[in-house]
């Protein structure tokens, strides 16, 4: 934020460092207290944890600009750790020793409904059929992302082509792409997805494909009109002078310049891919159980379970909200540096 | 004008090729559709007269034609599903519902983001306002579903504020309708009132750095006078812009609700249908969705343009 002090050196360093000490510890000491303690409804704790966790980023952040002499975006710092920690720990999911994960079989033993308890077996809690919770979200989330990575290269591969070619072509080119596009946006997305989903089977594949397809839209718009400002610019003037081909002014010279705002886009719509692919799966209507993802688990708290066992729905709802809020924050970034004219949308 | 004349045209196209491709649906569904409605077993006359019914017969132009032409009239066919009641009766008992949710969402989304942004940009950079940003911006990232339980955890089972799971026609009831629809509601406009506050905010602080700002101030007007009646109307106008372009979000997000308070409305029904792979209720219900959709949108862009006068010229 621009309207605060850079890189002035607070005087009073030390006293910065206690206090942050202080607030930190105390606000870990609060979130600690709220999340065990059985004196207070759901709600109370909720928000003892939530106070909490804000003294703790006021303490932390204290101390860090006592030790840097500058403020640090703890909040992006965070963001960035939890959406590298997780790709990580997703990837290595069937390496790991984690619990069991979807054969319910193997689980007849193991205690079903289980809250979350850090230094057990199953640190975050077991479903209602004994399947280890933190197994299932690490599994639901190279589901998720594999699912959300590859709709967003699909997409935009094919509506950035797309766009490019019709903001350089214009005309009769331009006009059937933009009915076509106009076509896709006038379902809303949901409605789309649960349409296509009635008449193809909810596979890794065709999931990324229809996901994909609500990206296609805003991608051709957007690189449509970033191809149609940038090829008035002189540069372009200049390659078509000196004769260069069409196909070779889109790829070298076009291409290049409309990659940054369309990748910044790229990351924003991971979120929104991620909330769709959720969204369909805690309907009912896409990745089908036993096999795990954050949509189908927040599911099974559904019709009862959740109030006694709201960790069913906390678990991998937090997991949800984390990544989703990781990658809103990282994709406003990239657009805050390489597309200014829609970040403001 | 001519402007509205040409929008009409592109709005037909738009419509022709949405029904083109959700008429296509039933061809994208793998194996013999006959098959998956009956389920194996049953003896070749009874496959070749569902086919026989269903028109599978005919090349794919005149189905297509034929069931355009229906639909036009408003016989959208029948469910698949017993006890295989008329599409468009469907629709019309579901639609009022989904309307009334999401209208109201919409409502309470903007009675509590217009004062609240009005505040944020007033004391833009303080404590409360770095709060309500915070705030705003975590809310977006919580998909509406996942709030829509929390709530419920939280309101309906833990304090017993609201119902639970039950629908009373306004019709019947209008403050037993009020009070099952209003948790519901919530639900929905939260996500919009995250994205209206951010923005509205954004949009008063440039305003409020305008002259004409000063002047008022200069002359000594109260502030809140200032805000209300001379930055809110200019800073409005990416407001209504954004409420197109929310438009889709907010049917989403009455889907959701629909069916995680299991209110009777399209949501639950095209939810339902999907699952049943009741294609000639889906088909139905998404190309009532999308014509609704397609016409509000269209109307937003025109009001847009009647607000603010300098986009009258401008071809979109």
């Amino acid at each position: 934020m621009p309207s605060e002090k850079r890189g002035t050196r607070t005087p009073h360093r030390t006293r910065d460092l206690v206090i942050g000490a202080v607030l930190a510890t105390a606000g870990l000491g609060l979130a600690v207290f709220g999340w065990s303690t059985s004196l207070l409804v759901l709600a109370g704790k909720a928000a003892l944890v939530l106070a909490g966790l804000v003294l703790v980023h006021q303490g932390v952040s204290r101390v860090l600009q006592a030790l840097r002499g500058r403020r640090t975006d703890l909040i992006f710092i965070v963001s960035v750790v939890w959406l590298v920690g997780l790709i990580l720990l997703a990837l290595l999911a069937p390496l790991l020793p984690l619990g069991e994960h979807s054969d319910v079989a193997t689980t007849l033993l193991e205690p079903a409904n289980m809250a979350p308890r850090l230094l057990t077996d199953h640190p975050l809690g077991t479903s209602s059929q004994g399947l280890d919770l933190l197994s299932r979200s690490l599994h639901g989330a190279r589901t998720s992302l594999m699912i959300s990575l590859m709709a967003v290269t699909i997409g935009t591969l094919v509506g950035g082509s797309i766009g490019v070619v019709a903001g350089y072509f214009r005309h009769g080119v331009d006009s059937v792409v933009g009915v076509f596009t106009n076509a896709l946006l006038a379902v809303p997305p949901l409605i789309l997805l649960i349409a296509l989903s009635t008449v193809l089977d909810p596979s890794l594949r065709n999931m990324a494909l229809a996901l994909s397809l609500l990206t296609i839209p805003s991608m051709v718009r957007l690189a449509r009109a970033n191809t149609i400002a940038f090829a008035q610019r002189e540069f372009v003037m200049a390659a078509r002078l000196m004769g260069a081909s069409r196909f070779r002014v889109m790829l070298r010279e076009l291409v290049p310049n409309v990659i940054l705002p369309v990748v910044s886009m790229a990351i924003v719509m991971i979120s929104a891919l991620i909330v769709a692919e959720a969204s369909l799966s805690f309907l009912g209507l896409g990745i089908q159980q036993p096999d795990p993802t954050w949509g189908n688990m927040i599911a099974e708290g559904e019709g009862g379970a959740m109030e006694d066992y709201p960790h069913i729905v906390l678990v991998p709802g937090a997991f949800l909200f984390l990544t989703v809020f990781s990658f809103n924050l990282l994709g406003e970034k990239a657009q805050k540096r390489w597309d200014t004219r829609s970040a403001k949308l | 004008m001519r402007r509205i004349a040409w929008r009409a045209g592109e709005l037909l196209g738009v419509l022709f090729i949405v029904s083109f491709g959700v008429f296509m649906l039933v061809t994208l569904m793998p194996g013999d559709p006959a098959v998956a409605i009956l389920g194996e077993g049953h003896p070749p006359a009874e496959y070749e007269a569902l086919r026989h019914e269903l028109g599978l017969n005919d090349p794919l132009l005149i189905r297509y034609w034929d069931w355009l032409s229906s639909a036009a009239t408003g016989d959208l066919g029948r469910s698949l599903v017993p006890p295989q009641s008329d599409v468009s009766d469907r629709i019309l008992g579901a639609l009022p519902v989904s309307v009334q949710l999401a209208v109201m969402g919409l409502l309470i989304a903007l009675v509590l983001a217009v004062p609240l942004a009005m505040w944020s940009a007033a004391h833009a950079g303080g404590a409360v306002d770095r709060m309500i940003s915070a705030g705003m911006f975590a809310t977006l990232s919580v998909p509406s579903f996942l709030a829509g339980l929390l709530l419920i955890m939280i309101f309906a089972n833990g304090l017993g504020w609201f119902p639970r799971a039950q629908w009373v026609r306004i019709g019947e009831d209008p403050v037993g309708n009020l009070h099952h629809a209003l948790l519901p509601a919530i639900v929905i406009a939260l996500m919009e009132l995250a994205l209206f506050t951010r923005i509205l905010r954004n949009d008063l602080i440039v305003t409020l750095k305008e002259d004409y700002i000063l002047a008022a101030r200069a002359k000594g007007m109260p502030p809140w006078r200032i805000l209300v009646t001379d930055a809110l109307r200019p800073s409005s106008f990416s407001l209504v812009t954004l409420m197109g372009i929310s438009l889709g979000r907010l049917v989403g997000s009455t889907v959701i609700v629909e069916y995680l308070f299991a209110l009777p409305g399209m949501g639950s029904m095209i939810v339902t249908a999907s699952g049943q792979g009741d294609f000639p209720l889906v088909q139905g219900a998404v190309l009532v969705i999308a014509l609704v959709y397609v016409v509000v949108n269209a109307g937003i862009d025109l009001s847009y343009g009647y607000l603010d006068p300098r986009t009258r010229r401008v071809h979109a």
